[in-house]
């Protein structure tokens, strides 16, 4: 049996044939090189395109960055120590990295106030970018910007507290009026906030600032990329209410209101920025009581913020516009006034529409910031452009500093961004 | 900078305005700070140093009234400017005075109605030239490509200068001095025009100065110096006579060293007079009788200040030349003290 | 005020002008009205008040007087002896011209990073990537500064091209690069090249009329005509037999180094290049990220469909992808060529004579007149943006979905 057996069946396997590896041009590194790289001809032709291209700016880029020079004490020393080689005087940013950062002016002793502020700045901002922590942290974002002020600005410690008593004072208003009506609510808020200010900036003596624990640092003081920062951040912060505001209004059913929205962004958004900020070194301190002398900084946080609010104001039209109308119908029919129908029901929703957009803004807005730089201010462009490349030491180095200058604006720009993805993805709460 | 930004947001709600256009100088006294108007960054004539102090020649002007108005040389608060915004700063009375190489033109006095103060640098406008390029005169400069820095009165000659030459030249105009000097080294224009002071300072910092050359031709008189409002004339006569407390000081030969002996034992009475131990010229000018001592002893008189900051000894490297003592044949000329 | 028009049924009393909507509309807007005439009527005021103390008044009659300064970069006559409005039009020219290149450029950058991000090369679409990233991640302020800075020093001067060895020579002896500016040819019409032109233009009018008879023969009966062959045939056969039988009437006139400059041919100023280049590269990672979000918002069934019906690769872009695409394309494409514009008013960086260097900068220097330079700087820049916005929805108002 078994011998007709083995004569019918010439051989039975026993066990399974081991996978064999695929071609060594269907697997692996190569296949993924013929896929991705070579996939036709023309695909050929383009990564070596490429190739060559990134090996042109490497081989020329890097000799020059890694040869860098990082201790000198001006350009000339720089070049003898070179000594004829072609390569970068990174001395520069080590020899003025505080006046890069800080300006030429902050008290150097100081530094570590801007820097304090700086690291406070990622608590406070937290619980707004990550929805998941702690809601309790919101009451240190809104202490933050008293204690940025006084941090950055010094002098009295009477006038955060104040500003925070008055924000504070005109809240409690709020809430007590804002059962009756909203706008009673919002506009008693204001005037008790105003009164508290008016009143307790009468009680503030006027030498307060001379002791104080924190020396009183001039708005004219700040510069450099803290300067950068310090616009972006409070221009971005102050628009997006204005912002919201102006959407509202431009939305609004009130003829002489909407019209006064349209034509404040309409104007904001048909000039550049830089003639705006004209307006605000030329022009603006014709239209401020005489003798009052706003300085400068207030002025252009002042046409910065009303630029980017009706940047921010499109943006949130567009994320009303996307809702659908059953989302306010539903609201009416609910019975809500148009305040509780807005606070409670279509901004919730309209905002979070509107985040990616207005993070766009936001970035466009902190690269914009650099303009002030035309208008005699030392942001970090102007520290380069100004003092730096204009003293004796420095005359002559571009690249080191502008190609710092452009490494630290991507970082934060970058960072934003991609935050800003995520935050897309997060939200992402339809069905797919 | 007492008033925070707090309070100035109120000031402009309207809550505490007022100041009522009382003089100048009664604000600067109240205000225990000179606010003074000068360039974004000129090395010898205003700029910040390593440490972030200003230095300068304009910015010893601005020493100079602080010290004899607030009897600190230090009390001065400086407001960087530029070319189109120096004169708002002015008139708007962001500043008080500006010093900030300004030239002195018609225009500028009667129409714009500021008030000139005097003159503390003579100034010409001229052109700087590669060695290798081998032209000797401006004349012959027939369509070539000038860089000219912005914001002065240097389009205007130089629009001016080639007009009347009749020949044809290609501007390139330049918002900052680095700027300029970037694109005149790499060729892209054959000369840089700007006053010859600045052309000075900026050769000093060429890796080869000696391979350029400026050009003998001075196109045009820009005459530099402080000015302040018009119509406020209690104010220009404390800037006026500080400045030509300077120029006096110099002449009779009073140094910040010598200062107080000359004070305490001349016998020169117009030293006596300047200085304040004889007659009444600092009350006349609401100060007292110590403020011209105080100006001079800030940075010195007016050719220590020269000395210091742009004179031969520097690196700008600067010759007196027109801004000598009018006794060494220069224009610097001060009406006496009496 | 409104309550005549309304029978009251019950007694009017103040608290109905906030809680009662009737009313509540009209109360806010004759506040916001009374706020807005007091804030106006405020910093008009003070305006008035600080122009008086410095016995200044608002005068346009600056604009009649004389510039003084001369303008390299000009589109149209001008001396330093012109007026300072005629100043202001060389300036609102060159700040249209170089907007307009621009745009012209960004699209082209934009379009081709766009598509090449999409390509399946994966170091094409990284690099694109890149490219992308990091313009639109750094303010185009340091991107002008270091591209005009890169173009002075990279490019040789013309004192390069001087002598019996020179370290640089001109391209095919026709083009000079320089960091002044670039060099080009410029044709010299001699007596008959008039006729040369006019068969260039009805040669033109051929090609449109030749591709219009093909479409139409297409939808007409299904056949097939060749575009690409013929139309170039068209274009370029008759004008160049045309030039050679009229003897070659038309010559260049090639830029030789003279004096201090090339001279002759056309000249497109550093300058220019500059900043048009910056401007370009700029907004065309904007664009690329436009492009690319609108063939990806094209639904994959689309291709797929016009695959299922037998068209080729190339007509599924042309005819079904792209259309679509285009709808959401222009409309930010649009909003980029505007800020385009406005953001050229960055060229006072590189010394291009635009209207921000000429009315808001050299003639606002040169007499002082702040205010009134800066309201005139704006307006234009104002009118230029609403004509683009307008622009902007009539082209959405057509191609709006038809939804019926």
């Amino acid at each position: 049996m078994s011998d007709i057996h083995a004569n019918s069946v010439a051989f039975v396997r026993t066990e399974e044939v081991p996978t064999a590896p695929p071609p060594s041009n269907a697997a692996g590194p190569a296949k993924w090189i013929k896929d991705n790289l070579f996939a036709t001809p023309l695909n050929g032709l383009l990564t070596l395109v490429a190739l060559y291209f990134i090996y042109a700016i490497l081989s020329s880029a890097l000799p020059w960055i890694l040869g860098g020079i990082w201790n000198a004490p001006s350009l000339s020393a720089c070049r003898d120590i070179l000594d004829g080689a072609s390569a970068a005087c990174f001395a520069v940013l080590t020899e003025r990295w505080n006046q890069l950062l800080f300006g030429f002016q902050y008290p150097d002793d100081q530094y570590w106030r801007p820097g304090l502020a700086f690291i406070l700045l990622f608590i406070a901002a937290a619980p707004v970018l990550f929805f998941d922590l702690p809601r309790k942290l919101l009451a240190f974002t809104a202490l933050y910007p008293f204690i940025a002020y006084y941090l950055l600005w010094g002098g009295t410690i009477f006038v955060p507290i104040l500003a925070l008593v008055g924000v504070a004072g005109g809240f409690m208003v709020y809430q007590r009026l804002v059962a009756g009506s909203f706008a009673a609510g919002f506009f008693g808020g204001i005037a008790a906030a105003f009164a508290i200010w008016y009143i307790g900036g009468l009680l503030i003596p006027d030498n307060a600032s001379e002791n104080a624990a924190l020396s009183a640092v001039p708005s004219r003081y700040m510069g450099g990329f803290m300067l950068n920062m310090m616009l972006g951040v409070t221009c971005v912060s102050l628009s997006v209410p204005i912002g919201i505001a102006l959407a509202l209004g431009r939305q609004s059913s009130m003829p002489l209101i909407k019209w006064i929205c349209v034509i404040f962004i309409e104007f904001i958004r048909g000039v550049p920025l830089i003639t705006l900020l004209f307006v605000a070194n030329v022009m603006l301190a014709y239209f401020f009581p005489p003798g009052s002398g706003v300085d400068l900084f207030l002025r252009v946080v002042i046409m910065i913020t009303m630029f980017s609010a009706a940047y921010i104001a499109e943006v949130i039209r567009g994320g009303l516009a996307a809702l659908p109308k059953g989302q306010y119908e539903a609201a009416d029919s609910l019975g809500l006034d148009y305040a509780q129908a807005m606070r409670l029901i279509i901004l919730p929703q309209a905002l979070k529409i509107s985040i990616p957009g207005i993070v766009n803004v936001a970035v466009g807005l902190f690269k914009d910031t650099t303009l002030v730089s035309v208008i005699s201010m030392f942001d970090m462009i102007g520290m380069i452009r100004g003092p730096i490349l204009a003293s004796t030491e420095w005359n002559g180095v571009y690249w080191e500093l502008f190609g710092f200058a452009a490494l630290l604006f991507f970082v934060v720009c970058y960072g934003i961004s991609q935050y800003s993805q995520w935050l897309e993805r997060r939200l992402a709460t339809d069905h797919r | 900078m007492k008033k925070s930004v707090i309070l100035g947001a109120l000031t402009i709600a309207g809550l505490s305005a007022g100041a009522a256009a009382a003089g100048t100088l009664d604000d600067v006294k109240a205000r225990g700070k000179l606010n003074c108007g000068v360039t974004t960054g000129l090395v010898g004539f205003a700029a910040p140093d390593a440490n972030g102090e200003w230095k300068g020649f304009d910015v010893a002007v601005c020493r100079a009234v602080a010290a004899a108005v607030l009897n600190d040389p230090n009390a001065v608060e400086f407001v960087p400017t530029t070319g189109k915004t120096r004169f708002t700063a002015l008139a708007s009375g962001e500043i008080d005075m500006l010093a900030r190489n300004t030239t002195w033109t018609f225009s500028r006095d009667v129409d714009l109605k500021f008030t000139f103060t005097g003159v503390n640098y003579y100034d010409g406008q001229g052109f700087m030239v590669p060695k290798a390029l081998g032209v000797s005169s401006a004349k012959d400069l027939d369509g070539a490509t000038v860089c000219i820095q912005t914001g002065t009165t240097t389009e205007l000659n130089l629009a001016d200068f080639f007009r009347a030459n009749n020949i044809s030249y290609e501007p390139v105009p330049i918002e900052t001095n680095a700027e300029g000097q970037q694109q005149y080294l790499a060729g892209a224009c054959d000369t840089y025009t700007t006053d010859a002071s600045g052309l000075a300072s900026t050769r000093a910092t060429f890796e080869n100065p000696g391979d350029h050359v400026l050009l003998p031709e001075i196109i045009s008189k820009e005459p530099l110096g402080p000015l302040v409002r018009h119509g406020d004339d209690e104010w220009g006569d404390v800037v006026r006579w500080t400045l030509n407390a300077l120029v006096t000081a110099e002449e009779l030969g009073v140094t910040s060293t010598n200062i107080n002996e000359m004070a305490a034992s001349t016998e020169n009475p117009e030293v006596a007079r300047l200085l304040g131990t004889e007659g009444t010229l600092g009350e006349m000018l609401g100060l007292d009788a110590d403020w011209a001592k105080r100006a001079i002893a800030a940075g010195g008189n007016y050719g220590e200040v020269f000395a210091k900051n742009i004179g031969e000894e520097t690196p700008i490297g600067l010759a007196r030349g027109l801004n000598a003592q009018w006794t060494n044949g220069g224009l610097i000329y001060s009406p006496p003290f009496r | 005020m409104t309550t005549l028009t309304d029978p009251p049924r019950e007694s009017f009393n103040l608290s109905m002008l906030i809680n009662d909507t009737r009313y509540r509309s009209t109360t806010f807007q004759v506040l916001a009205f009374i706020l807005l005439s007091l804030s106006v009527g405020y910093l008009y005021s003070n305006l008035a008040a600080n122009l008086q103390a410095q016995g200044l008044r608002i005068d346009f009659s600056f604009l009649g007087a004389p510039a003084g300064y001369d303008i390299n970069q000009r589109l149209i006559e001008y001396t330093s002896q012109s007026t300072n409005a005629r100043a202001a039009i060389v300036g609102i020219l060159n700040t249209l011209l170089v907007a307009f290149l621009a745009c012209l450029m960004a699209t082209i950058f934009g379009v081709l990073a766009g598509v090449l991000r999409l390509s399946k090369n994966w170091l094409v679409s990284k690099i694109m990537a890149f490219y992308v990233e990091i313009f639109r991640n750094i303010p185009v302020l340091i991107w002008i500064l270091i591209i005009y800075g890169i173009m002075t020093v990279v490019l040789p001067g013309p004192r390069e091209f001087r002598g019996d060895n020179p370290t640089s020579t001109m391209l095919l002896d026709l083009f000079a690069f320089t960091n002044r500016g670039v060099y080009i040819p410029a044709p010299v019409w001699g007596p008959g090249s008039m006729v040369v032109v006019a068969t260039f233009i009805a040669s033109v009018i051929g090609v449109i009329g030749y591709r219009r008879y093909a479409t139409k023969l297409l939808y007409d009966t299904g056949r097939l005509l060749p575009m690409g062959w013929p139309s170039l045939a068209i274009f370029f056969v008759p004008t160049l037999l045309m030039f050679f039988l009229m003897g070659m009437p038309i010559g260049l006139d090639v830029p030789a180094l003279k004096g201090f400059n090339f001279q002759g041919g056309i000249k497109i100023g550093a300058p220019l290049i500059a900043i048009w280049f910056a401007l370009s590269i700029y907004t065309g990672a904007f664009i690329a990220e436009n492009v690319r979000a609108g063939i990806q918002a094209v639904s994959r069934g689309q291709t797929e469909a016009a695959s299922a019906l037998g068209l080729r690769s190339g007509r599924v872009m042309s005819l079904v992808v792209l259309p679509q695409a285009l709808r959401v394309i222009i409309p930010p494409l649009i909003s980029q060529y505007l800020n385009i514009t406005k953001n050229s008013s960055l060229a006072i960086l590189v010394g291009y004579a635009d209207v921000t260097a000429t009315l808001g900068g050299i003639t606002l220097n040169q007499t002082g007149r702040a205010i009134e330079c800066v309201v005139l700087m704006m307006l234009f820049y104002l009118t230029i943006s609403l004509l683009i916005s307008a622009v902007m929805n009539v082209y959405n108002k057509s191609v709006a979905l038809k939804e019926r």
